[in-house]
């Protein structure tokens, strides 16, 4: 199939659930509506709330602290995640005692942290970041302990016979090792940070899309909910594109950079 | 005996053991005597799984024997031998560096400004037919290539001995001979000790002035060794077609093959144990 007709398909699918949507939200289907607008709103009023949000320039401000509470959650995820995910590889005994500690951690539904991050942190932005942390953090963590501990043992030996240090094995060894697996989960980290903020918002703000969603739902507005799940999707597949651009330019080394692990 | 010819790599009767899982202690090696001159290349051949990369490993001093000794130039082997070069038969190149860094890191882990060890790799990558491939990385070369970019990391920092382990195994048989040519160039020019681990022994003759027949496993054995007398400079593909080539590969594969059917039969064993 060409690219051109792919494309057509695509919009086709778009168009027939948005015709459709609108269709039995405002026409009665043997006298009887089947998307009552209370419940379902309708394509129309969407697409109208989307455009106030925008050309009042509302929306922007919303955007730019969910972006930033992602970008900080990220930050402050993967720095937490790569020492300790290195410290850990290192130190196999410091692992072995905490491993049930991080088992039980990363176990436990990050939502139900939300309540004490904003009792701790506030409704500001911290508390958000640091849901997103919470959730970045063990991604980036068990990729890097894993990078450091899968080093090829050929690799490892051969940098020793090369001549290398412990320091300049972990300098031309395992960190670029451990780093190739934490790029490969960049997808999904980033996506994490994302939704650590979002539903941080969602909880509890005074800003952010979650805020926009949630203060929506509040008072029955649908419209106002779809439009706001419309705008975070295309958000964060504007980032994840980012992210497969920067990921390409890291991962030049990498036979198949797009199916990665993680 | 104190007039004895130095050597690059002495084994006294070297045992190289392991510890199983489940206790037991399995000997690879058992007693292994092996002298090789400074300028000698050795080849060692055995039947699959006897120790003949443990051997190699023992040298490099990646692995400790169990009993006896390790020296190199005459002196106790106190760690890793830092006059070592050591070929790996699986793929030991650095994924993510490029084929001129993988060459130039060598130098500049010892000191050498980078400047200074890019140009000297850019040399090697030459030397080796890769001129053109220093940007690639190792994923986008192929097995023999790789190789090649494999014996110029290992060659530029010019080691007295050079340790190899099946290093042209994974690799087809034409790329093998040309690979064995390129091997003997390099040597030729300044003729370093080395120990060539393989299983092929066509290949071995065809490279060395002295092939060693280790024994099957367990506790496999040194129980033969052939000296090559073919002349130097060799070019494989017509020292395979000498007639003395033939006689001594007769010779040697006589008491080679005992020994591969023996390793067989033991591994079919440990199969069915299993």
């Amino acid at each position: 199939m060409s690219r051109l007709s792919l494309l057509a398909l695509q919009l086709l699918v778009a168009v027939v659930v948005l015709v459709l949507w609108q269709l039995f939200a405002t026409v009665p289907v043997f006298g009887k509506i089947i998307l009552p607008p209370f419940f379902f709103s309708n394509p129309v009023d969407v697409f109208a709330q989307i455009v106030k949000w925008f050309a009042s320039g509302v929306i922007w401000k919303h955007l730019a602290i969910t972006l930033w509470e992602s970008i900080l959650a990220f930050v402050i995820g993967s720095a937490g995640g790569v020492l300790v995910g290195f410290w850990f590889a290192r130190q196999p005994t410091v692992a072995a005692v905490f491993d049930p500690y991080v088992k039980m951690t990363n176990a436990l539904p990050r939502v139900v942290l939300a309540p004490i991050f904003t009792l701790w942190l506030g409704l500001g932005i911290w508390s958000k970041v640091a849901l997103g942390v919470t959730l970045v953090f063990f991604i980036v963590f068990f990729n890097v302990y894993q990078g450091v501990k899968e080093v090829s043992l050929t690799v490892l030996n051969n940098g020793r016979m090369l001549g290398m240090s412990e320091r300049q094995l972990m300098r031309h060894v395992y960190w670029p090792s451990a780093l190739s697996w934490m790029f490969s989960s960049l997808h999904t980290s980033v996506g994490f940070a994302v939704v650590g903020a979002v539903v941080g918002e969602y909880l509890g703000s005074a800003a952010g899309l979650g805020y926009l969603i949630q203060q929506a739902e509040g008072v029955f507005d649908v419209a106002g909910v779809f439009a706001g799940m419309f705008v975070l999707s295309v958000f964060v597949i504007l980032i994840d594109i980012g992210v497969t651009l920067v990921e390409r330019r890291l991962l030049v080394w990498h036979p198949a950079p797009a199916d990665g692990r993680g | 005996m104190n007039e004895k010819a130095p050597t690059a790599v002495a084994l006294d009767d070297a045992t190289v053991a392991f510890r199983l899982g489940d206790g037991r202690v399995y000997t690879a090696v058992e007693k292994a005597n092996l002298a090789v001159a400074p300028g000698e290349f050795v080849a060692i051949v055995g039947p699959t799984g006897c120790g003949k990369s443990t051997l190699l490993n023992v040298a490099a001093g990646l692995l400790k024997p169990a009993g006896g000794n390790v020296r190199i130039f005459d002196r106790a082997l106190p760690g890793l031998n830092r006059d070592a070069g050591y070929l790996f038969q699986a793929d030991a190149l650095f994924p993510w560096k490029t084929a001129l860094d993988n060459v130039a890191i060598g130098l500049e882990i010892a000191g050498t400004p980078r400047s200074e060890a890019v140009r000297r790799a850019r040399e090697w990558l030459a030397s080796v037919g890769l001129a053109h491939f220093g940007s690639r990385y190792p994923h986008m070369l192929s097995g023999g290539q790789r190789k090649r970019v494999g014996l110029a990391q290992v060659l530029i920092r010019n080691p007295k001995i050079l340790l190899m382990d099946e290093p042209f195994g994974p690799l087809d048989a034409q790329t093998r001979q040309v690979m064995g040519n390129l091997l003997l160039d390099l040597w030729n020019a300044d003729r370093k000790a080395v120990l060539f681990v393989t299983h092929d022994l066509e290949e071995a003759i065809a490279l060395a002035d002295r092939v060693v027949i280790m024994s099957a496993g367990p506790g496999a054995r040194i129980i033969g060794d052939w000296k090559v007398t073919l002349s130097r400079p060799r070019d494989i593909f017509e020292t395979r077609m000498k007639p003395e080539f033939h006689d001594l590969h007769k010779e040697i594969w006589s008491v080679l093959k005992g020994e591969v059917m023996k390793g067989y039969a033991q591994s079919a064993q440990a199969a069915e144990a299993v």
